[in-house]
């Protein structure tokens, strides 16, 4: 699909904050000319900051976006050679739709034939034909969505912007329009940057997709890179539905989880080195017969999705599994299991426990996290800065918010088979890494509170 | 996520701040300083302690404030039930009669006083304090009716059902249901029609011969014989009572009625 | 029945309401010194007025009146637009400054507003006269203006003044082409409203129209009642005031219907 390979817009240490928040950090992207690229991410990541700035209707704090070798960071939106397709259509409702397809070609002077001419082509292009002097008002939000595609690509952009086109659309018009917007990427050869929270539309229409999670990157790849390679746990939750375990690489190509050794594909992460692995449901195989089994369990829950069956299955180590497969298995009953190397995909941790910059306020108590807390006395004076480590099963939440040594707000949990593996914002804007059995919500108000013996300093140099 | 250049815009409201400033914010400070200073500009209670020693002055407030109120209750018992039925879809379906009560509020009150006392000759009643009541009435009736009925139009009919299915009389569900719930209503109608009854001048004037004054005529008086500090310290008298008042009803209510009268 | 003495009451109180305007036009039809003879049909009182039969300060007020209004509605629809745009774009605590100043005129007593203004120019030195007054007018009429074009702003998309940037109009070319023919029904009524109130303002106008001469309608028959005697032309002038505000309402009203319909419609 991609021919070209030189790249149309390079955009090079970009950041931004509004505030003391910061929405976009570092980011570094390259996109090709004519590549239909997704920027993919839960709701305040950054990704539509990241449109918007490409736009020109946001200035970056720093870095360069690039196109075509010039810098246009600096260029006001009116002079940019890229148009956008809005989440709301942002239609003018005073114009009908030809007015409306027609507005840029008139500011720039276009002659009245030639507008005529490329504002049916377009119309033709979205299936409007014969629209032309309809009230925008009076459309559906299928055909205003229509119409704001032809209003963007009659000015034959260079690139194409779009901000979650498809999000207002109801399901079954979302999936005509995908189909349709692919065709039309395919037809035009122009490069649409598109930005959307729903992995399954990134991985239907993208040759790239970028995922971006707290302002950064976690991972640009091809779809089957992304489904299949996730580069982090956030990555591997996000698209799609996964199981994510806490393992150790044994050796290369042996890696042990839910308590049992597993061949796999990776090598070069050392031995012994406590790893993330990533099984997607479909890819568990089922079988009735438990003793040829990899290992077994008793299947907890069975629901028909439609296509396929989702279970979950206690293993025989207490972890909790998902599963989906074409056949159903009774509730109770006990299955075998195993999974194919190959669909074993492991990742680098990017921690093993929470670490904390502080400093000592006295022998025994240490700041961190906006907080003060108590330590065992190590020999460190008052004042020195520290580095504060502790285990992510160590870090106490409480109900009450009050009784922590300080507050946060759960941001992120995430289901690890027999444990959850909860993030958690403390009002300092520190993260805190925190492994429990009890279940929370995310938002929840938690107050955090950290055992003495569970804190461990070491002078930072 | 919304902040952009659009943003930048903020700054044209400035020509309208500065004018704000000038000639809205100054002019209330201005109100201050010569209340509290005498005809030299020197730092004076003077003007108070002659309001307090004046009896005539502080028996008009006194008159002005229980005028007011009157005309309040009279506008709230006559008022209350016509926008009950004015939004009742049961008791009256017609958009006309609606703004027929809302019309009155649009004629100069001049004009509306001067047909009241054409009325009274008409009538040959003599003027006097009831044709004085029955002047505020009249003129200010329309803006107790109005967010009354907007209150009322405003509110979710299946509340009634509700209270109706929970086993309530028709009368148990007016009084536990509708009443409390069309208060704000009343507040913002009671600060509608309190404020400019007891703020006043030219009406009671023109309705009882200049027979009976009012404070805003007292006011008026002060002004118009270069009396203006005294005149500014009896305005800001006014206005405390016309703060105190508002501190009861919520002012957010009442700029939103306001604002929904076309 | 309950629905009969329910509309009973209602036509009650209108008629009240009504009485005395419905008494003043009835008597603008006849010629009689004294309101309450009627002497017979005739439009004299109406063809006095407008050939100048009248004492010719009368004309005059009415000029002063419309003109003034005319001007303190134009500037101020202009100068609320503006700032509405504006405020529309503030955030926080700017935001909430410039909207409590701006209720200030339209929560404040008319005499509270009439005797600051008076004060300010006093304190400045002005000599009070037409100047004055539409300076007056403008600062009471601009926050209903700012008023009726806001919600206009908070209804509109807030892309679309971007998407017009992004289809390559310049920020100016986006107000003109965009932003200006979405807020223009609230400009219009703003327009009508503020040239309502000011011909329907005494309070203010008293105040700040200095002692030179210059008269308004309500200053006008403010004087002339006063005088005890009240001109008969001002019967057939009260009543075509009354039709001209009744005619203005109902092309509110019905725009704002219309206006509402269509909403439903989208």
């Amino acid at each position: 699909m991609v021919t070209n390979n030189d790249t149309i817009i390079k955009i090079e240490h970009l950041s931004k904050a509004f505030g003391d928040k910061v929405v976009l950090d570092d980011i570094n992207l390259d996109i090709r000319r004519g590549e239909f690229i997704t920027l993919l991410g839960p709701s305040g990541c950054g990704k539509t900051t990241l449109l918007r700035m490409i736009a020109g209707f946001l200035k970056p704090d720093s870095g360069v976006i690039m196109m075509e070798g010039n810098d246009i960071s600096e260029v006001p939106p009116h002079r940019r050679p890229l148009n956008t397709v809005f989440q709301r259509y942002a239609l003018f409702p005073h114009l009908n739709v030809y007015d409306n397809i027609a507005f840029g070609l008139k500011l720039n002077k276009v002659p009245a034939a030639e507008i005529e001419s490329r504002v049916r082509k377009s119309l033709k292009m979205v299936s409007m034909t014969d629209y032309e002097d309809r009230d925008v008002n009076s459309l559906s939000g299928g055909q205003q969505q229509r119409v704001a595609i032809a209003r963007a690509i009659v000015n034959r952009p260079k690139v194409l912007l779009l901000d979650e086109p498809l999000a207002a659309l109801d399901l079954k018009m979302r999936k005509d329009m995908q189909m349709e917007l692919k065709q039309m990427h395919q037809e035009l050869g122009i490069t649409f940057i598109y930005v959307t929270h729903d992995q399954e539309e990134a991985l239907t229409l993208s040759d790239t997709v970028v995922v971006m999670s707290d302002g950064k990157i976690q991972q640009i790849g091809t779809p089957i890179d992304i489904y299949n390679e996730p580069t982090n746990s956030f990555v591997a939750d996000f698209i799609g539905e996964s199981n994510i375990l806490n393992g150790t690489m044994v050796c290369d190509r042996e890696v042990e989880f839910i308590g049992h050794k597993f061949e796999c594909v990776d090598e070069g992460f050392g031995n012994n080195t406590p790893v993330d692995v990533v099984v997607r449901p479909e890819d568990i195989y089922i079988i009735a017969n438990a003793e040829n089994a990899k290992f077994t369990g008793t299947v907890k829950s069975c629901i028909f999705k439609g296509v396929h069956y989702e279970m979950f299955v206690e293993t025989d180590n207490g972890y909790e599994l998902m599963l989906q497969d074409y056949n159903a298995f009774e509730v109770g009953s006990t299955v075998g299991m195993f999974i194919k190397p190959s669909d074993i995909h492991v990742m680098a941790k990017e921690r093993t426990c929470n670490t904390f910059e502080g400093k000592m306020l006295s022998a025994t108590t240490v700041e961190i996290m906006g907080g003060e807390f108590h330590c065992a006395d190590c020999g460190l004076a008052e004042g020195e800065s520290v580095y504060a480590s502790i285990n992510f099963d160590r870090v106490e939440l409480l109900d009450n918010k009050e009784d922590g040594t300080v507050m946060g707000e759960i941001e992120f949990i995430l289901y690890k088979g027999n444990h959850y593996h909860l993030t958690v914002l403390t009002d300092s804007g520190e993260k805190v890494y925190v492994d429990t059995n009890d279940i929370w919500d995310k938002g929840d108000i938690v107050g955090i509170s950290v055992d003495i013996s569970d804190l461990h300093i070491s002078k930072r140099v | 996520m919304k902040v952009s250049i659009f943003s930048r815009r903020s700054t044209w409201a400035l020509p309208y701040a500065l004018f704000l400033g000038v000639f809205v914010a100054l002019p209330l400070v201005l109100i201050v300083i010569f209340a509290f200073t005498n005809n030299q500009g020197e730092l004076s209670l003077l003007n108070f302690e002659k309001f307090i020693t004046q009896p005539e002055a502080v028996n008009t407030f006194i008159y002005s404030i229980g005028i007011a109120l009157v005309t309040t209750f009279l506008c709230i018992l006559l008022g209350y039930p016509a926008a009950y039925i004015l939004s009742n879809k049961n008791l009256n379906r017609s958009q006309t009669t609606v703004m027929l009560f809302i019309l009155p509020m649009w004629i100069n009150i001049l004009v509306r006083t001067l047909a009241t006392v054409a009325l009274f000759d008409f009538a040959h009643i003599p003027l006097g304090e009831g044709a004085l009541i029955f002047g505020m009435v009249y003129n200010f009736l329309p803006f107790m009716i109005y967010p009354i009925y907007n209150t009322l139009q405003k509110m979710d009919h299946s509340l009634i059902e509700a209270a109706e299915d929970l086993g309530a009389k028709p009368s148990t569900v007016f009084w536990k249901v509708t009443v409390p719930l069309s208060l704000p209503g009343v507040t913002s109608g009671i600060m509608m029609v309190f404020m400019p009854t007891i703020s006043t001048f030219a009406i009671a004037e023109l309705l009882t011969m200049n027979n009976i004054k009012l404070f805003g005529t007292t006011i008026q008086e002060n002004i118009n014989n270069g009396m203006w500090n005294y005149g500014a310290a009896l305005s800001l008298i006014m206005l405390v009572i016309i703060g105190v008042t508002s501190l009861f009803s919520d002012s957010d209510e009442q700029s939103q009625n306001e604002g929904g009268l076309i | 029945m309950k629905k009969f003495f329910a509309q009973t009451y209602l036509w009650l109180l209108l008629a009240l309401l009504y009485a005395p305007i419905i008494i003043i036009g009835i008597f603008s039809f006849t010629e009689a010194k004294v309101l309450g003879n009627w002497t017979g049909f005739s439009t004299k009182l109406y063809t006095s007025l407008f050939s100048g039969g009248v004492r010719h300060s009368l004309l005059d007020a009415i000029e002063n009146t419309f003109t003034i209004a005319l001007i303190a509605a134009a500037v101020s629809t202009i100068l609320g637009s503006i700032a509405a745009i504006g405020i529309h774009n503030m955030r926080g605590r700017k935001r909430q400054a410039i909207t409590f100043l701006n209720n200030i005129p339209m929560l404040n007593p008319d005499i509270i507003t009439g005797i600051s203004l008076f004060l300010l120019f006093v304190s400045l030195g002005v000599t009070q006269g037409y100047a004055t007054v539409v300076l007056a007018h403008i600062a009471f009429c601009t926050p209903y203006v700012v008023l009726s074009v806001m919600p206009r702003l908070q209804q509109m998309n807030p892309n679309i003044y971007e998407a017009a940037l992004d289809l390559g109009a310049t920020p100016f070319q986006a107000l003109r082409k965009v932003i200006i023919p979405e807020i223009r029904p609230g400009m219009i009524s703003g327009f009508i409203l503020a040239f309502t109130l000011s011909i329907d303002d005494f309070a203010v106008t008293i105040f700040t129209i200095g002692n030179q001469g210059l008269e308004t309608l309500s200053t006008f028959i403010y004087a002339d009642a006063r005088k005890g005697g009240l001109t008969p032309e001002l019967r057939p002038l009260s009543t075509i005031i009354f039709v001209t505000v009744l005619l203005l309402l109902i092309i509110i009203n019905v725009r704002a219907r219309r206006a509402a319909r269509k909403q439903e419609n989208i």
